[in-house]
């Protein structure tokens, strides 16, 4: 067992770990931040997908003593009580079916649409690629997307919310 | 529709509920409904329970199992509209598991629309009569001059009262008698046929959503648990002194089978699912308990074991199919004449699909909590799980510890996918061993590869296909020779012809026959069970025969559908030829059936009718020389009856075919000697978003009753995307997965 000081959403926490323990176990059963799910433990479905020094990583294949810097999670993205522009897109698309996939989906695309604001479909089956939905939300995702990437446009602090489903 | 909830002052609402506020309490005795909605189904006694704050907040009980179907939305809605209520003061919530208020808690089959439709009506329907007694009394009025709308009671005058403001002696009014209902006029609807966003959107897309794998109980342990890689194998020894020394490992022990985990009172899960043996493992967190897992090294005992072997499979039911034969289900007596007729034409087609597994993005998982009762206290047991039939766990509890109902707690959780899955309990039962052991609660987690290696599959199979074709271009004869798998003889879930099949009822010149052969693998349904199989070699093959014949596909798929007529009239899951006929002219003009396109495109057809659904599908498909395959649009057309959420409905359809797709793209799953050889992901793929097609989705809102459609929408895919196939290379496809053939969807 080791002590690591770890950064998560904007909170500095200590955890007493092995450290090849993966980032998402430690997320999961010790911080009790459930909102990354299991889905494979080999980097193939994207369920556990977090941010790390603001790029998406695959926890459930990252060692707790190879994180390099600030952690999110999905519990982590709203700020100030505001829905990122995702979230709120998320829910005007009504996207999730199941939902158990759609923590690391959105995690996946918050790191792409902070690097790219207005991605076309080609980049958003790029950065969408790791991230599986088994219930086949994918119409809905790339929508909503593009929905969260207009919301920048008109008003950077926007999280209007003004329509439900398709 | 507008959702106004979405605040985070909404989370804290949600939560606050529990307390406080009046309770509508609706006994309605409710007639048993349709008899057989599809596959899983079960007749049942409704009670539910509508809850008015006095602010004005209407609380509805959701008693379905939600696992992506979107039902926790769409009966509310029902009951909400009949209400007269705003959707926007609507808070749902969910039942608890109680059989004595909520009857049947299951979801399964697309049966939860057509079987609690009428209930979450009249349940509505009387709460209204209840508020609109209470305004007439408190308002002084006739109650004929009074209508409830937007969560208000409206009196002619104009004058009116809100649902808070009357909740409180509304509760008081006598019950109305079910009989005595009358029902709102659907083109008053303000909620039902509209888009309403899933209720639980707002905590999903903030990360706060509890799945059953995400369970925290005070004093919680965490295990993992080795099964013999070879089904039904069980473990003698392991190496107990080095597992028990690995970090974070509390214990670790031997479970051995337990047949009384399977037995049912539900007829198509008895006997389905016996506790498995094994090495459990319980530690401190999912981590150590997996990391100590890698270590085991356990001597399993496989006499008995299965000894599967795909490849067997398929020598076998080449051989069978060769020898014919069969039992005979149906013999029109026309089949033989015709195919010795000397000027029509014959075709024979082998058919073949695999087995597949379920992967639910969630594993399957359960949080146990046994405790020993002390002073004379019986025995309990708390559970937390997501489950389509939660009910069937108190069932386990008591088959293999006697810990009789009333002492059994089961929290049913939302689930990360069902798919049929869910229905059968064997995480559960290991859950419940462990923590009965271990006498503290304790979370077994399933890996990925458990859940692909202990799934209980769609079950594989094969058709051997004739048929003939008259000189005038006619349908002359349809043989037809199923070669499917049973258990112990009876055929496993999903395998063989049901009897209701379109060969079966609707063609006068068919024989059609089925073998089977014994089998040790678990089988059970996976979403529209036989269907989404029997839909690919059915309508592919008609779809040969068209080709045969020289005719154009659409229109010999009309003409085989004859005259409009309900094969049953009245019984919705009797396939009506005129509906058959209305959605597949749909589907093909939607698609613009017959237009030039270019080299390498091609359009394939395909319709199926299932779970009281008509369904037709046409696939756009261009392939490229190298044998990638990408499925440019499917348009789809529905005939459910009258849609109850847009939204809800479009989703299920997008995902049908987006499931459908996957599956018979690249998803097989294979035995050697009762070994599962798929491990994980790398070799079970799900498609990614790059191949999404666009799906372009009509319903047609026919004046029968609205039913489910979590599954109906899968089954014509396959043969829509392998006809296409067809139209663009002439490449017949007659096996899944497409990726064991060279194809590879981009
Ligand atoms: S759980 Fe990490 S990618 Fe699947
Ligand atoms: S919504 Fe179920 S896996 Fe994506």
């Amino acid at each position: 067992m080791s002590k690591f000081v770890l950064m998560v959403n904007g909170e500095k926490v200590e955890v007493e770990a092995q450290p090849e323990m993966p980032l998402l176990w430690v997320l999961r059963d010790k911080l009790k931040l459930t909102g990354s799910k299991y889905g494979c433990g080999i980097a193939q479905c994207g369920a556990c997908t977090v941010h790390v020094n603001g790029s998406p990583m695959r926890s459930c294949v990252l060692p707790v003593s190879a994180v390099s810097g600030p952690v999110t999670t999905i519990e982590g993205l709203a700020q100030g009580g505001e829905l990122h522009p995702l979230q709120s897109a998320w829910i005007q698309h009504d996207v999730a079916q199941c939902g158990y996939c759609q923590a690391g989906q959105i995690m996946s695309a918050a790191a792409l649409l902070a690097n790219n604001r207005n991605p076309d479909d080609d980049d958003i089956d790029q950065a969408m690629a790791g991230n599986y939905c088994r219930c086949g939300t994918y119409i809905r995702v790339r929508q909503a997307i593009h929905t969260a990437a207009a919301y920048y446009d008109a008003d950077t602090s926007s999280t209007k919310v003004t329509g439900a489903g398709q | 529709m507008s959702i106004s909830r979405i605040n985070r002052r909404n989370l804290f609402k949600v939560s606050a509920l529990a307390s406080g506020g009046l309770m509508l309490q609706l006994n309605l005795p409710v007639a048993a409904l349709a008899e057989d909605g599809g596959t899983l189904v079960q007749s049942k006694e409704l009670n539910v329970y509508v809850q008015i704050d006095t602010d004005g907040q209407i609380t509805i009980y959701s008693s379905i199992p939600e696992m992506g179907q979107g039902i926790k939305t769409t009966l509310p809605m029902i009951i909400a509209e009949e209400m007269g209520a705003r959707w926007e003061d609507v808070v749902v919530l969910d039942a608890p598991l109680d059989a004595s208020k909520y009857g049947m808690q299951g979801a399964g089959g697309s049966t939860s629309v057509p079987r609690n439709i009428d209930t979450m009506r009249r349940m509505g329907a009387s709460a209204r009569e209840m508020l609109i007694g209470a305004a007439s009394l408190l308002m002084e009025v006739e109650r004929e001059d009074l209508d409830a709308r937007e969560s208000k009671v409206i009196h002619s005058s104009g004058e009116s009262m809100t649902f808070g403001q009357l909740a409180a002696v509304a509760v008081r009014q006598p019950v109305p008698d079910p009989e005595m209902l009358s029902f709102k006029d659907p083109r008053s609807y303000t909620i039902i046929g509209t888009s309403i966003g899933g209720v639980d959107n707002l905590v999903i897309v903030s990360g706060q959503s509890q799945f059953g794998i995400d369970v925290d109980v005070p004093g919680m342990k965490f295990a993992t648990y080795a099964r013999c890689p070879r089904i039904g194998g069980r473990a003698t020894s392991f190496n107990a002194t080095e597992i028990k020394a690995q970090p974070g490992v509390i214990d670790a022990f031997i479970l051995q089978p337990d047949a009384r985990a399977g037995k049912a009172s539900m007829g198509f899960l008895d006997g389905l699912a016996d506790l498995r043996g094994g090495v459990a493992i319980v530690g401190d967190d999912t981590w150590s308990v997996l990391a100590a897992r890698e270590k085991l090294q356990v001597t399993w005992d496989e006499s008995g074991a299965s000894d599967d072997s795909w490849a067997q499979m398929v020598d076998q039911a080449k051989q069978i199919a060769a020898e014919g034969g069969g039992e005979v289900r149906l013999d029109s007596g026309s089949v033989a004449p015709a195919f010795a007729q000397a000027d029509n034409k014959v075709l024979e087609a082998f058919y073949q699909f695999p087995y597949v597994a379920h992967v639910c993005m969630e594993p399957m998982n359960a949080t146990a909590h046994f405790k020993k009762g002390t002073a004379g206290a019986a025995d309990a047991m708390e559970i937390w799980l997501g489950s389509q039939f939660p009910g069937q766990v108190k069932e386990i509890a008591n088959n293999m510890f006697g810990i009789t109902p009333e002492n059994v707690t089961v929290h049913a959780k939302r689930m990360g996918g069902g798919f049929g899955r869910r229905a059968v309990h064997d995480f559960a039962a290991e859950a419940m061993a462990i923590s009965h052991r271990m006498g503290i609660p304790v979370k077994l987690t399933w890996t990925r590869p458990d859940d692909i290696h202990n799934d209980f599959f769609r079950v594989g199979g094969f058709e051997q296909m004739k048929g003939a074709i008259d000189p005038a271009g006619n349908l002359a004869a349809w043989d037809q020779h199923y070669i499917g798998f049973s258990k112990q003889g009876k055929p496993v879930i999903g395998s063989g012809l049901r009897g209701n099949e379109f060969s079966m009822v609707a063609l006068d010149n068919a024989r059609v026959t089925q073998s089977m052969m014994d089998i040790a693998t678990p089988c059970g349904a996976w979403r529209a069970p036989g269907s989404n199989t029997n839909a690919f070699v059915e309508q592919g093959f008609i779809h040969e025969l068209a080709d045969l014949a020289g005719r154009d596909h659409l229109e010999f798929l009309l003409e085989l559908m004859g005259e409009r007529r309900w094969l049953d009239d009245g019984n919705v899951n009797a396939l009506n030829t005129g509906r058959a006929i209305d959605v597949i002219k749909l589907a093909a003009e939607k698609a613009g059936w017959g237009k030039t396109l270019p080299a390498g495109t091609g359009l394939g057809l395909a319709f199926y009718f299932c779970h009281a659904a008509h369904v037709a599908e046409v696939a756009q498909v261009s392939v490229d020389a190298d044998r990638n395959f990408r499925v440019e649009k499917v348009t789809v057309a529905v005939d459910v009856g009258p849609i109850i959420n847009r939204s809800g409905a479009m989703s299920q359809v997008q995902g049908s075919v987006i499931d459908g797709l996957s599956t018979m793209a690249g998803q097989q799953i294979t035995m050697e000697n009762g070994v599962i050889q798929q491990d994980n992901f790398d070799e079970y793929p799900v498609m990614r978003i790059a191949a999404t097609p666009e799906v372009d989705v009509h319903f047609i809102e026919s004046d029968n009753p609205s039913t489910g459609l979590g599954e109906p929408a899968l089954p014509p895919l396959a043969p829509a995307v392998t006809n296409a196939i067809h139209a663009a290379t002439g490449e017949r496809i007659r096996s899944m997965p497409l990726s064991e053939l060279g194809f590879k969807l981009v």
